[in-house]
């Protein structure tokens, strides 16, 4: 590991323990678990900018979706939480690492000036965000004040499905998933031409 | 969720004014690893041996017969006693960081999925609303450990045996959930326990195979694929060691190689589980229903070791079946599984799924 990389680890676990610390002295041990998947968020997204391989870099993600995860947990969204887990980690990081990983493990794919301009511009811009709202927003949600949320499989399946409420979304992103996966076919289907010999140069014999 | 079986039993005990409350959090968090640690062990010990004897005794031979005595009973302890003295080697171009993670987020992931294991109508870790979905969405993650294992390898034949674990588990795990959604409609519950409770009455009989005639089918396409998920044979083509050495396993040695396999038998057994639980009337069998005749409530000890023994003993059915499963077929190509996986198991779970809808639609008729 070079230099920067260790200075980079280094402060990451230096934040990281200082947040598992201030989330226990704040909040016991609800606040020790949220300190974990803030640190898991907030970490796996820093490594995925960080490191310079880009396999890495997508394993790196699937620390942050389930740190995402876990805070939904705590939120107490356990349906959205698991969907999270089975749709961002189980579905699309793994098609992600299909995707990327025939790349061979060069730990030096993207360049340091850049990978470091990415984390400035990252970190001004959430900056910025986080400067923007908080000067707006006079106090913060408690989970207290949010309203129960649903964790009963039939209420969410009957929330889908009853005209009044998510309906006709529900339908559109069906139908639109179902002209996706249709047009995928499409493309990826085998046309005559393709299964007709070639000779060894790929042209037509 | 609110149940909190580890920390109200550490209430229970008294503990003194000064331990603060998270020092108990953490206390039951580590009571309920161990536990499941425990469970785990157990079932991959049990299940390892059983293999060798039913994989001898299938191919006209005795398996283990010397370590421990009895039937070798003690062969896959001193398997781990070997493995664990083994040098632990990490080839020199291999990823490192990676190369060490992998093993341990293939094993969290049986570990998270377990949580939602109930073992019997009183006992479980966390009695969730949604715990099939909670063992599918962790379970799928053990693909991401394989995958890092493979890549980091910096080997030919791990990178193989990766690629084709995750496109084995991505086309399978469809006609997965598609599968389970017909008990699902027939029982009308996500949860392990509620499940189970749906199928008492009639003598412990009313299974969900007996409640709607597109269960059946969609067991053999749910066994199907969980056979895919689990890596088993006829499906083990991540590791296919007539083609590939080991694939993903091929540069993994002592303890971190056993992760890999004590994952295995605990998704095994996990799947049988989840089968014997949506399909096969979970802790539900005559015995169980006379017991609960005879002591009157679910609680009932007698009545919860009852439930116990009928869910390990099923989940064991469903172990042997895969076993017998593996050592009678042989394997096939992997054109063939994404045949097989897109062509004609997941019509065949879409048409399973309507034919239950209809059924479960025209039942609330009357």
């Amino acid at each position: 590991m070079d230099r920067p990389s260790q200075a980079f680890y280094g402060l990451l676990t230096l934040l990281s323990l200082t947040a598992l610390g201030w989330g226990l002295r704040g909040g016991g041990a609800h606040g020790l678990v949220f300190g974990l998947f803030t640190v898991l968020t907030l970490g796996g997204s820093l490594v995925c900018i960080w490191e310079r391989s880009v396999v890495r870099s997508a394993f790196s993600l699937m620390a942050t979706f389930t740190g995402v995860a876990g805070l939904f947990l705590l939120l107490g969204a356990d349906f959205l939480a698991m969907a999270q887990i089975l749709i961002y980690v189980g579905g699309i990081l793994a098609l992600l690492l299909f995707g990327v990983m025939l790349s061979p493990p060069d730990m030096n794919e993207r360049k340091l000036p850049r990978v470091i301009g990415a984390l400035l511009l990252v970190g001004g811009g959430v900056g910025w965000v986080a400067l923007r709202v908080s000067s707006t927003t006079r106090s913060w949600a408690v989970t207290e004040e949010l309203p129960e949320p649903v964790t009963h499989a039939r209420e969410i399946g009957l929330g889908f499905l009853h005209p009044g409420k998510y309906l006709v979304p529900f339908e559109l992103a069906a139908f639109l998933l179902t002209v996706a996966l249709v047009a995928a076919v499409y493309i990826a289907r085998r046309k005559k031409e393709d299964l007709e010999p070639r000779d060894s140069l790929g042209g037509q014999s | 969720m609110e149940q909190r079986p580890f920390l109200d039993f550490l209430e229970t005990l008294g503990p003194p004014a000064w331990v603060p409350e998270w020092a108990l959090w953490l206390t039951a968090a580590g009571l309920g690893v161990g536990l499941i640690t425990t469970i785990i062990s157990l079932i991959a010990l049990f299940s390892i041996w059983l293999e060798r004897k039913v994989s001898g005794h299938i191919q006209c031979r005795y398996g283990p017969m010397y370590a421990g005595g009895w039937h070798g009973w003690a062969q896959t302890i001193a398997d781990g006693v070997k493995l664990m003295m083994k040098e632990d080697m990490i080839p020199t171009g291999a990823d490192k960081p990676l190369f060490v993670i992998a093993p341990a987020i293939v094993l969290s992931s049986i570990f998270g999925a377990m949580v939602a294991l109930p073992l019997s109508y009183g006992f479980y870790f966390a009695q969730m609303d949604l715990g099939i979905f909670m063992i599918l969405a962790l379970g799928s993650t053990t693909t991401i450990g394989v995958v890092m294992a493979g890549w980091a390898s910096n080997s030919k034949w791990s990178l193989y045996g990766a690629m084709r674990e995750a496109a084995q588990v991505v086309a399978y795990e469809i006609p997965l959930g598609l599968a389970l959604l017909v008990p699902l409609m027939a029982l009308g519950t996500f949860s392990l326990l509620d499940a189970s409770h749906a199928q008492a009455g009639f003598f412990g009989m009313n299974w969900a195979i007996f409640q709607n005639p597109a269960v059946l089918p969609a067991f053999v396409i749910f066994w199907v694929a969980a056979l895919a998920e689990t890596k088993r044979a006829p499906f083990d083509l991540p590791e296919a060691e007539s083609e590939l050495v080991a694939g993903f396993l091929t540069e993994y040695s002592g303890i971190r190689w056993s992760f890999f396999f004590l994952e295995e038998y605990a998704a095994m057994f996990l799947m049988s589980v989840v089968a014997a639980v949506f399909f096969f009337g979970g802790f539900e069998s005559p015995l169980t229903w006379a017991a609960r005749e005879a002591f009157g409530s679910n609680t009932h000890i007698v009545v919860q070791l009852v439930c116990f023994g009928t869910i390990v003993i099923k989940g064991f059915i469903g172990v042997f079946l895969m076993m017998w499963l593996r050592w009678t077929l042989p394997r096939i190509r992997i054109d063939q599984v994404m045949t097989m996986g897109y062509k004609y198991l997941t019509p065949l779970a879409l048409a399973c799924v309507l034919v239950a809808a209809i059924w479960e639609a025209i039942l609330s008729l009357f």
